[in-house]
């Protein structure tokens, strides 16, 4: 059973997709840690440091999460992580921009799969498969 | 008439508690020189001889039980992955067993830390790392180097399960003496620490004891069953829980300022009491102990040079004249028998034990830290929510022989702008003017209600 970390980043509460997202993931047969809302880049990386995760995915709805994930990639690397799976979500630049250009930013910032606002998480479950085998 | 004879061998002093066990009462303490250098009984039967001096009554002792923190306590190393996790887990089932941590290591073991390890003077080591199902390769990393590097200390292994097996390969064989133990953290940031907690006290009675030169009072004293810290916090659990149809005081704290460390024991869940608050980190112990080692009267003096300035201490020192605060310090430090005579040593004594107060109860707290959310604002906690703590003991020493102990004890609540800490707010202070507390968690192994009756009666 592949592990997987995920949480809200930076300061926002929003909890309510966090949880959906724990239950899809569970439900395909991930082993979720789930760290929960204002978390830190740091909270996610001890998080899959000490359970071996194979991929963390970050949500961000409240429009600060380009800030938020900044270095996180680099920061992976630091502790270790080089080969884990970096997937992001939700609402993550201020305002409506062209998605095209936003995916391009974060994958630059090292990020493996981004998501645009009203993606199905099932969408991400099988980028996961594809990504992590199984 | 029975009568339960309750025995402390500590650093400094062997103490003596006498117990009536119908009536129900104290009869009597008395205490005498540790003496483990040369035969840890002379001291024992100075002390008795003194007991039944002062109460030639005495009748015959029918029931002994002992604890020891002499000959330097319990000395642990923790070694775990990541540092606020693992590592912290683990620390804190050491803690929680009485123990003195003063060497901890996360991440890969390198050949400098396993020197380390080699010349500090360890009697247990804590190996951790992991969640269960989670990393192994780095526990297994550490257990090779220390099946390599054959200390000659016994290892408690409490990490991934997962890992256990191979571990067992690695130290079958092998001149290492080791324990696999349940994980002292299970899943991500929940802390289990009683398996751990209980072969630390297996291995404590079994072999350190022995190791240092204690274990010949068995003779006269039965088993000895757990180091001293130990058995204050069990005294601090059973007071705050209560037994049976006799209620305890609820949520508690008692601080033992000490010659050597000042350690912190609260009893309460502390948790985040307001919805805008966010609790983070590693799981709180309901039953929590912190020691300070850089803050104590005598042994450890000279390091309060480092932590406070003279013009800081100043604070502290409620007197017009000046005095030469590192001179004082490090008379203090070099004559660790050193009794002040006069007012103004008793005094500096005074300030010292503000500043172990003010700052163990710093580092032993909670703290919250605003977070600017577009929701307003909310905060984080780390560490336990005490504001509501009910009463704080205070033992040790300085406390129990200053007449207004409870003016040092206030400095609990001293307050800060360094931080939001969660200090208790309003507490009801009392000092353990018999110095009865460790006695109690020995007693209260056996006669927990008479334990608990006894601490509430002599607690002023």
């Amino acid at each position: 059973m592949k592990t997987v970390v995920i949480g809200v980043i930076g300061a926002d509460v929003h909890a309510v997709g966090n949880k959906i997202i724990e239950h899809v993931l569970t439900e395909h047969g991930y082993n979720v840690i789930n760290i929960g809302v204002l978390s830190s880049q740091e909270d996610f990386i001890n998080a899959a440091i000490e359970t071996d995760a194979a991929a963390i995915l970050v949500s961000s709805l409240y429009g600060h999460g380009e800030m938020d994930c900044q270095y996180m990639r680099e920061n992976c690397e630091e502790a270790g992580l080089s080969h884990i799976k970096l997937y992001v979500g939700g609402n993550i630049v201020v305002g409506k921009q062209d998605f095209k250009a936003v995916e391009q930013r974060f994958k630059k910032m090292g990020f493996d799969r981004v998501y645009p606002p009203g993606t199905s998480i099932e969408d991400a479950v099988a980028h996961l498969r594809e990504d992590l085998g199984e | 008439m029975s009568v339960q004879l309750l025995v402390d061998f500590g650093s400094t002093y062997t103490k003596l508690t006498a117990i009536d066990l119908e009536a129900e009462r104290i009869i009597g303490t008395s205490k005498a020189m540790t003496t483990v250098k040369t035969d840890v009984l002379e001291g024992f039967d100075r002390a008795l001889e003194q007991l039944k001096v002062s109460h030639p009554d005495l009748p015959e002792i029918t029931g002994v039980s002992a604890c020891s923190s002499a000959a330097g306590g319990l000395k642990m190393a923790a070694i775990g992955l990541v540092e606020e996790l693992t590592v912290e887990a683990a620390k804190r089932a050491c803690l929680g067993a009485g123990a003195l941590v003063n060497h901890v290591f996360s991440h890969h073991l390198s050949r400098k830390e396993i020197k380390q390890l080699r010349q500090a003077d360890i009697d247990i080591i804590m190996l951790a790392g992991g969640t269960d199902g989670g990393n192994k390769e780095c526990i297994l990393h550490n257990a090779r180097k220390l099946k390599e590097a054959n200390l000659g200390i016994p290892i408690i292994v409490a990490g991934n399960k997962d890992a256990a097996d191979e571990i067992e390969e690695i130290f079958e064989n092998s001149e290492v003496e080791y324990f696999i133990v349940d994980n002292v953290m299970p899943k991500l940031k929940q802390l289990q620490v009683k398996d751990a907690k209980n072969v630390i006290r297996q291995i404590f009675i079994t072999k350190i004891i022995e190791a240092k030169g204690i274990k010949k009072a068995e003779e006269k004293t039965g088993e000895i069953i757990m180091p001293t810290p130990e058995a204050v916090l069990i005294a601090a659990e059973l007071l705050a829980k209560g037994y049976e149809d006799e209620p305890g005081f609820g949520e508690l704290m008692i601080i033992d300022v000490g010659g050597a460390t000042t350690d912190v024991h609260t009893i309460g869940a502390g948790y985040p009491k307001r919805s805008e608050v966010i609790f983070k980190g590693l799981q709180e112990p309901f039953a929590k102990r912190t020691v300070e080692g850089d803050l104590g009267m005598r042994y450890s003096a000279n390091a309060l040079l480092s932590l406070v300035s003279p013009y800081e201490f100043k604070q502290y020192y409620h007197r017009e004249e000046t005095k030469d605060f590192e001179k004082s310090v490090q008379r203090r430090f070099e004559n660790v028998d050193y009794l002040p005579d006069d007012d103004e040593e008793k005094e500096f004594d005074k300030a010292m034990a503000r500043i172990c107060c003010d700052y163990s109860m710093s580092r032993h707290v909670g703290h919250v830290e605003v977070v600017y959310t577009p929701l307003g604002n909310m905060y984080y906690q780390t560490g336990k929510d005490l504001t509501d703590i009910q009463y704080v003991i205070g033992t040790g020493g300085v406390l129990i022989n200053h007449d207004d102990a409870k003016d040092i004890l206030r400095e609990v609540n001293h307050k800060s702008n360094k931080k939001l800490e969660l200090r208790p707010t309003d507490p009801i202070f009392l000092i353990d003017r018999k110095y009865i507390l460790s006695a109690m968690g020995l007693l209260g192994q056996k006669y927990p209600k008479l334990a608990l009756k006894l601490m509430k009666q002599h607690l002023e």
